[in-house]
């Protein structure tokens, strides 16, 4: 059977010029694919999480910045109604399911990953590829570079 | 290391990412639906197996949304019932969008 995924960038463009807007919004694409291989065992392996849900809320949204937040500080919920999702069929107040730390701990308990870094990192959707790529894509990979994080999941809502 | 888990096929792959796991859910719970603990830690499995690759990867996880077969005819969905609606929305996002650029709030 042929995959039906959902085609969110066609219904993204129509859903906005529903809206009224008339330029399309173009989604960041890049010529290579950056990639690296692990240099040790998974099982000693330091781990962070990226995250687009809202940390910091009182922050206004159009200048929310990457930042790096000890996991020590995790919110119990984190503010995920300014993100676009699937409102009408799930919810977000499992925070597990889309940051997921408890689950993360017990692979550690089991011995399959290593441990967590001290930090986690939060990246704003900006509208901007600017701000994402040039600003907020390199303070988070300088400050998984100082934690020494080895994999980082970037799970995006 | 990158590993990205998420739910949109489309804009990841577009983009281009070292390694992507998809998980055909709901936008809104990558890891699998709230609190179905056993997905997320079967998600965060199928996703550290990623890293064995030796090339860019993107992997399909098998697991499927509990809840309305439907789903995915739901998400941005555009009919008459919500026409006028989506106009005033629309309208009410340039609104603020002036407000914010008008304060300096811009990046």
């Amino acid at each position: 059977m042929a995959a039906d995924f959902i085609p969110y960038m066609e219904r993204t463009r129509l859903y906005y010029r529903a809206q009224g807007f008339t330029r399309d919004y173009v989604w960041a694409t890049h010529d290579d694919t950056p990639f690296h291989t692990l240099k040790k065992p998974l099982n000693t392996c330091r781990v962070t999480l990226i995250t687009t849900a809202v940390a910091h809320p009182e922050i206004p949204k159009p200048v929310r910045k990457a930042e790096s937040i000890p996991f020590s500080e995790v919110p119990d919920s984190f503010l995920t109604d300014e993100l676009s999702w699937d409102k009408e069929t799930t919810h977000t107040d499992d925070r597990e399911s889309y940051f997921p730390i408890e689950s993360l701990t017990a692979l550690i308990d089991d011995g399959v990953i290593g441990s967590l870094a001290d930090r986690f990192h939060f990246i704003p959707t900006q509208y901007s590829h600017r701000a994402t790529i040039d600003e907020d894509a390199p303070a988070i990979a300088r400050a998984c570079i100082e934690d020494d994080v080895d994999v980082a999941l970037l799970v995006p809502i | 290391m990158t590993i990205v888990i998420g739910s949109a096929m489309d804009i990841v792959t577009h983009c281009k990412v070292p390694r992507y796991l998809h998980n055909d859910l709901p936008l809104g719970n990558p890891l699998g639906a709230p609190d179905d603990r056993a997905s997320h830690r079967y998600s965060l499995l199928k996703a550290f197996a990623m890293t064995d690759a030796t090339s860019p990867l993107v992997t399909v996880s098998d697991l499927r949304w509990p809840g309305d077969p439907d789903w995915k005819s739901v998400y941005n969905r555009i009919d008459d019932s919500n026409r006028d609606q989506l106009l005033k929305m629309g309208e009410e996002n340039r609104r603020k969008r002036a407000e914010n650029k008008a304060q300096g709030l811009t990046r």
